[in-house]
């Protein structure tokens, strides 16, 4: 198969997904793949399939995320819940160095040298990565952590043919289905006899990974009835987001009204950033023992939706809601265009669902056309 | 007389004005000068005079009891100083100080206000360029109120 | 070797001088500690560093000393915060830690040819120093060379013998105003913006920096363009919260710009547009 330009795809049985797990761990991988833990699909540690959420759907809206059963045991059965992939490439937490007043040597933490394989990354997380690569490894500034994390992991992507009612992939073009990015990339098919995946590799960790699994290639009908589920995922997909147009109305637009609006509604709770899966502000904290002969510094994750991101002495720059709410919204869909060269959303529709007060940022975007002002007397 | 119509004429804020009413101005125009430590005008006495300044420095100041000699504005050559002549009842609310030698053309306020009177064209000349001086010392004085380079914590 | 490249580490370096410059206000001249020796600290003028204080925490800061003496790494440094005030208590021998230099640089080579207009106002002429030493260095590649400096008080005048030295060159001509002072203050009173009107401009053939308050920045940037001044030729200085300096901890945005990697120093035309944003 080597030999092959256009790389093959092939049948993995489901019990054979054990296997990959199990080859991954032989090569050093720590595998992170989906769970069901309180009431959500998370993302953690996996030594065996039996982990995997079979047989639960995440059913979503605009502030609501419930876990049901599927008519089905598919393992992958989900669209996207609370984590992302970011957490373990971009931990919420991290020490940046410990120093000694003594000799004033601030000493980085010794490199985290997992090698993490990450098990069921969808076509938006995919892109979100992506994304995240452009602001930590590939800029004039590289964060080496970020950088050697991700450039050591392998990616497990898994085609999303059960996207969310909050998803908008779509219209993005960063989904359903994962074109690039990945090591491996898999297609849940499930039918009351059969449960199998389309397997394919992307790279040239994946095929190397596949070519010591003997497989066989994927039949016509399989790979049509991946296509099938694909497109069909595809078509439920009502929420949509036009980048183009969001950006050009975010940019005309710094003093619409319906900012007030926005600026009422949005508790502040930084939920959106949170989840978010491109969202990379971080802040530092100092902290020192109780002799003050050792400091340490912190980073974590911060949000533009804290009064503390904007301030400097004196005050804060964005002191009121609605001016947070608009930095969020015009950096995401638009001023990351000119920082990175892409929009900042990738349309998993996390900010939709975990936002308290269900703000809607599809729906939000279609509210900033031009005020016409009433001139009449 | 004629020098004082071209200083007159040559001045920034006289910058535009017809040969008649730089002929109505010199009607009502004189040569002084302050020795360093001179008042040009105290606080609370008729404003009897509005200021071309030919050369030197002159300090607006207020007296703040306790607090001191407080200045808030200074005007130099190419400046001019006053409007309480313009403006009833024709009383200065600051002190104006020479710092150094300063050489002026005084402009007689009520010899100035008649010929507003008499003439509403030369009036509203003058009304305009007074209102942009005040606009400009207003603009700095907020400025000032704000306290741009202070702490605000 | 890791440590090295980890661009997040500060690097130690020992107070050699501490001047008192005013009463919230002083300069830390630096040196690098290194076991092989002090070497220089290169840098362009305009550019900051992140300095940190052990335990307390980290702040941006603009470089106010002389690029051709980059032995002594110069920093002026208002106590407004709290690391800012950690850094007044520090003594000469005590370590500060340096990430940098982060940022973009004043035009002082575009404006070779050109005249120059430097507005400052407060500890905004900390980071014009460096500009006013490259240009007087270079005296004769620039026309007229004016520098407008404004301060709240005359208490708070930085750099007092280095004005005197500049304002008897008969070269450069000096005008400083402060806001408030006591009857017994000779110079000006009034804001630093209504100094433009003082100076000569050729506008065609003029480079401006400015810095200081964002509100002193804009009226003089209304100033320097109704003296007929384009806003590419009209260079301003930004600041916002910063966490990293490299672009990475998203604070210091402002609008499509990192404050930190794109600015501080930015051409007045780039942000025009941002400038009149509130809350941006």
């Amino acid at each position: 198969m080597n030999k092959k330009s256009k790389p093959s795809t092939h049948t993995l049985p489901a019990s054979q997904l054990q296997k990959i797990i199990d080859l991954l761990y032989d090569q050093g991988y720590t595998v992170i793949g989906p769970q069901r833990r309180d009431n959500a699909i998370i993302y953690d540690e996996i030594t065996s399939t039996d982990a995997l959420p079979a047989g639960w759907i995440d059913v979503q809206e605009g502030g609501t995320y419930q876990l049901q059963r599927r008519d089905d045991d598919a393992w992958f059965g989900y669209a996207v819940g609370p984590h992302s992939w970011k957490q373990f490439l971009f931990p919420a937490k991290k020490k940046l160095f410990t120093i000694e007043r003594e000799t004033f040597r601030a000493q980085a933490e010794p490199a985290d040298k997992t090698r993490y394989a990450f098990l069921g990354v969808r076509s938006c997380e995919l892109h979100a990565i992506a994304i995240q690569d452009k602001v930590f490894r590939d800029g004039p500034y590289a964060d080496p952590a970020y950088s050697r994390l991700r450039n050591n992991a392998f990616f497990i992507a898994v085609n999303c043919t059960e996207p969310a009612a909050t998803c908008f992939c779509s219209s993005m073009n960063t989904g359903p289905g994962a074109e690039s990015g990945y090591d491996l990339l898999l297609t849940e098919l499930i039918s009351s006899d059969q449960h199998e995946f389309l397997i394919s590799s992307g790279s040239a960790k994946g095929r190397a990974l596949l070519g010591t699994m003997e497989l066989p290639e994927a039949t016509p009908a399989a790979r049509e009835r991946s296509q099938e589920l694909l497109t069909r995922a595809a078509e439920k997909m009502h929420r949509r987001m036009d980048t183009e147009k969001a950006r050009k109305l975010l940019l005309a637009n710094p003093e619409h009204p319906h900012w007030q609006e926005l600026g009422t509604r949005c508790l502040n709770c930084a939920n959106c950033t949170m989840v978010c899966p491109t969202c990379f502000c971080s802040t530092v904290e100092d902290v020192t023992n109780l002799t003050g002969d050792t400091a340490e510094r912190w980073r974590r994750w911060d949000s533009c939706f804290t009064m503390g991101h904007s301030y400097i002495h004196g005050g804060h720059i964005r002191s009121s809601g609605a001016a947070r709410y608009r930095q969020w919204l015009t950096h995401k869909l638009a001023t990351w265009v000119d920082q990175f060269g892409v929009s900042g959303c990738v349309g998993c529709g996390r900010c939709i669902t975990w936002c308290p007060v269900a703000i809607d940022v599809t729906e939000e975007i279609t509210k900033f056309e031009p005020v016409t002002r009433d001139t009449a007397a | 007389m004629e020098n004082l119509k071209s200083v007159i004429g040559e001045h920034p804020f006289m910058q535009g004005l017809d040969e008649h009413t730089l002929d109505t101005l010199v009607g009502c125009a004189s040569n002084v000068r302050y020795n360093a430590g001179d008042y040009l005008a105290r606080m609370g006495q008729p404003a009897e005079h509005f200021f071309i300044i030919r050369h030197g420095h002159v300090s607006l100041e207020i007296n703040a009891g306790p607090r001191g000699i407080i200045g808030v504005h200074t005007v130099e050559a190419g400046d001019v100083l006053g409007w309480s002549w313009l403006i009833e009842p024709y009383k200065w609310h600051f002190d104006a100080r020479a710092v150094e030698l300063t050489r002026v053309i005084a402009l007689n306020g009520e010899c100035l206000r008649k010929k507003c009177e008499q003439d509403h064209d030369i009036g509203y000349a003058l009304m305009k360029r007074v209102a942009q001086l005040m606009e400009q010392r207003l603009t700095a004085t907020r400025m000032q109120l704000l306290d741009m380079y202070g702490t605000h914590v | 070797m890791a440590a090295q490249t980890d661009p997040m580490l500060p690097r130690p370096f020992r107070i050699e001088k501490v001047t008192h410059e005013t009463a919230d206000t002083f300069t830390f001249e630096l040196s690098q500690q290194q076991t092989n020796g002090n070497s220089g600290f290169d840098f362009a003028c305009g550019q900051f560093n992140m300095l940190y204080t052990f335990g307390t925490g980290e702040i941006p800061v603009s470089i106010s000393g002389d690029p051709a003496r980059p032995q002594r790494l110069v920093h002026t440094i208002r106590a407004v915060g709290s690391v800012t005030r950690a850094m007044k208590k520090l003594k000469k021998g005590d370590t500060l830690g340096v990430r940098g230099p982060f940022g973009s640089a004043w035009p002082v080579q575009q404006a070779e040819g050109n005249d120059v207009v430097i507005i400052a106002g407060g500890i905004g002429l900390a980071p014009l120093r460096p500009a006013i030493y490259s240009i007087l260095q270079n005296r004769e590649k620039y026309g007229n060379v004016v520098l407008l400096y404004g301060a709240r008080t005359p208490q708070d005048i930085l750099f007092e013998k280095e004005l005197r030295e500049w304002r008897g060159r008969f070269d450069m001509q000096v005008l400083i105003t402060v806001d408030h002072a006591l009857g017994t203050w000779k110079g000006n009173i009034g804001v630093v913006p209504d100094l433009i009107k003082r100076v000569k401009i050729d506008p065609d053939n003029t480079i401006a920096m400015v810095c200081g308050p964002e509100i002193m920045m804009r009226f003089c940037v209304i100033g320097l363009h109704n003296r007929g001044m384009e806003h590419d030729t009209i260079f301003v200085s930004m600041e916002r919260n910063m966490k990293c300096g490299i672009g990475l901890c998203g604070h210091c945005q402002y609008g499509p710009e990192f404050i930190c990697k794109d600015g501080p120093v930015f051409p007045f035309s780039k942000i025009r547009t941002l400038f009149d944003i509130y809350e941006l």
